[in-house]
């Protein structure tokens, strides 16, 4: 085709579809010259949707939302499918980008104050894309039906049941029945597929909508805090005289910055795979350790440390209190500074949320939560000797399950205390006691454990820290 | 043809009663048509709450296979199975024979959020994988956070075979029997 005809047939499309007349403008509207690479978040949050978007069509294709060929299906696409793996990890790394963009997008917007007077709506639409996208982080890991996706399944619908009166509701809501089952995937696929998807998209287009209606937000100037009477004229007056075109001028950098989000999702999918698939998802099964995806670790760490009287409500209370916060946020201030360093409780806020993630975060992944079920019999080596009255000891300490919990030179859990020291720590009464009464963590072995095995678990404790010569005693009571 | 829009008038109804009536049949029908879309679906998805739950009996062995002694995992299908479920059409439960006669079973549900306790014979105790929860034989709390003892089960002998009665989760709101 030549040039002409090329250009005639272009003409004859656009003069139809509207592009010039429409989009054109959209594109090469006026932007702030200052809103440089502090606004690339939210259209790189955009652009990890799309991902999710493309691949999670992919993943449809072959996975099929039912009881046990659910399963079968995501091992088809993980080992058997050609390309199912790569895909699988996009979409699984994708979460986690967009998750994480969101926040950081929402976090720049909130450090701006750019949530002020006249985008309050702005804010108020990205409040619920941010929840809906958390939404969509947990159902799709329910998604990934293993044993893990079970059992998450039957964590939220305890916690869902523990809210007032709506509780039992709730649950059997949640999970299509009385129990977690067949009609809970398809329930939660249909959320993931079809629901929530629909509120992002319809978000998206709202929260584009007001950003084209009021314009994207200059940097903060610590001389021109927001007055609501005079900030659109003066707003518009600096747009015409200092703005450049978001096209090309502005979006360079969007397109930089989400091409190198793209490139980090890939190498992740490439290089570590997507999460590798727990056993089948059979709710009998108990041989499970859940734990949620990274993003709700913290949440998990909080409600292991909790006191019993404080959990429900924390866990009704966070994501209630925490969306209304968020949500009338720019109500309760719309006006005023908007600089940084004009806003020092902002900034604390921030710094004190973001601490608080990262220490539960790693707390969650560190802190043995529960007993180690698979420890083994501590060595000779530990222990001193093979034979004998210590050994015993040192076996029943295996058996009765003590070791679950703590570590002896090295081997055990670490759910309670380490005992490597203890003979130099407690006396022999003090050590039966415990035994016995358990306390804080600990469960009474007093109906469970024979005075011969007590003698000899406590005989074996009181070498521990001491050395060879004073430890052994001459006449262990019997 | 005129392109004029209609001049406004103090009282519309009056002065345009066709065009008020057409504007109110548009709202009336539109709303209508929302409603006949919806509402079935509505009341599909909700339809499982309002499910009374049923008492359903499930066998899980023959009165010989259990032996006096420590908890068993006994497995049975799920009170309400969809045909699709497959092997998430599976419940469990800890099941000990206490003595010739008796029988008692808890949930394998943690009372703290759910999460599947492990039976370990020597120390006799139930244990939690989430959060640490521990129980004694018997479903009383013996350390860790959970709330309330294991929820019991249920258990009769039927022909010579082992039923347990099946409950719903979120066992957070089962009351204790
Ligand atoms: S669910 Fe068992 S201790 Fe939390």
């Amino acid at each position: 085709m030549s040039n002409n005809s090329l250009k005639r047939t272009w003409n004859w499309i656009d003069n139809r579809i509207g592009f010039t007349d429409y989009i054109v403008p959209l594109m090469v509207h006026l932007v702030p010259d200052n809103a440089r690479w502090w606004y690339i978040f939210g259209s790189a949050t955009l652009c990890a949707f799309i991902v999710q978007v493309v691949t999670g069509i992919g993943l449809a294709m072959s996975y099929v939302p039912g009881g046990e060929d659910t399963y079968e299906s995501l091992k088809y696409i993980t080992d058997v499918a050609p390309l199912g793996s790569l895909v699988r990890g996009m979409h699984y790394y994708g979460a986690s980008a967009m998750v994480m963009l969101a926040v950081i997008h929402m976090v720049q917007v909130f450090m701006h104050a750019t949530y002020k007077y006249p985008r309050e709506m702005n804010w108020m639409s990205g409040v619920v894309l941010l929840f809906v996208v958390l939404g969509m982080a947990f159902t799709g890991q329910l998604l990934r039906w293993d044993a893990n996706g079970v059992w998450s399944v039957t964590v939220a619908a305890e916690m869902a049941g523990r809210t007032p009166y709506i509780g039992p509701t709730l649950a059997h809501f949640m999970l299509g029945g009385e129990t977690v089952g067949g009609s809970t995937i398809t329930r939660f696929f249909a959320m993931h597929v079809f629901i929530m998807p629909a509120i992002i998209i319809a978000g998206i287009v709202l929260h584009m909508l007001l950003i084209m209606r009021h314009g994207i937000s200059e940097m903060p100037d610590v001389n021109e805090p927001v007055d609501p009477d005079t900030y659109k004229e003066a707003y518009e007056e600096r747009i015409q005289k200092t703005g450049v075109p978001f096209w090309p001028v502005a979006m360079w950098r969007d397109v930089l910055f989400s091409t190198v989000i793209v490139g980090v999702i890939m190498a992740c999918s490439i290089f570590l795979g997507p999460p590798a698939l727990d056993p089948p998802p059979n709710p009998s099964s108990i041989n499970a350790n859940p734990l949620p995806d990274w993003y709700f670790l913290w949440y998990f760490a909080v409600l292991s440390l909790l006191p019993p009287q404080l959990e429900t409500w924390v866990i009704l209370g966070v994501p209630v209190v925490g969306f209304i916060v968020l949500f009338f946020l720019p109500l309760i201030s719309n006006k005023g500074h908007r600089a940084p360093s004009k806003r020092p409780w902002a900034g604390g806020a921030v710094i004190f949320i973001s601490m608080a993630f990262i220490v539960l975060t790693i707390y969650g992944y560190k802190k043995p939560w529960s007993p180690d079920f698979g420890v083994k019999e501590l060595p000779a080596s530990v222990v001193g000797t093979d034979k004998g009255p210590l050994a015993e000891g040192a076996k029943l300490m295996h058996i009765k399950g003590c070791l679950y919990c703590h570590d002896i030179g090295g081997y055990g859990g670490h759910r309670g205390p380490e005992l490597t020291e203890i003979g130099k720590l407690l006396t022999r009464d003090d050590i039966i006691i415990r035994i016995n009464n358990g306390g804080h963590n600990m469960p009474a072995f007093a109906s469970s454990m024979s005075s011969v095995e007590l003698n000899l678990i406590v005989d074996f404790l009181l070498t521990r820290g001491v050395t060879p010569e004073e430890d052994v005693p001459k006449n262990p009571t019997q | 043809m005129n392109n004029q829009p209609p001049q406004q008038s103090d009282k519309p109804c009056c002065q345009h009663p066709r065009r008020t009536f057409l504007t109110r049949l548009s709202i009336g029908l539109s709303a209508v048509i929302g409603l006949v879309i919806t509402m079935p679906v509505i009341g599909y998805v909700l339809a499982p709450i309002f499910k009374k739950p049923k008492e359903k009996w499930r066998a899980v062995g023959k009165l010989e296979d259990f032996k006096v002694g420590g908890f068993v995992l006994v497995q049975y299908e799920d009170p309400s199975p969809v045909a699709w479920a497959g092997v998430t059409a599976t419940a469990g439960a800890w099941l000990r024979r206490v003595s010739e006669t008796e029988f008692i079973a808890f949930s394998i549900n943690c009372r703290h959020l759910g999460c599947p306790v492990r039976w370990v014979d020597d120390p006799k105790l139930f244990m939690c994988p989430c959060h640490g929860g521990v129980y004694y034989e018997d479903g009383t709390v013996a350390a860790g956070p959970p709330p309330e003892p294991l929820q019991k089960i249920t258990v009769r002998v039927r022909n010579g075979q082992v039923e347990v009665q099946t409950i719903p989760t979120p066992l957070t709101l089962t009351t204790l029997t």
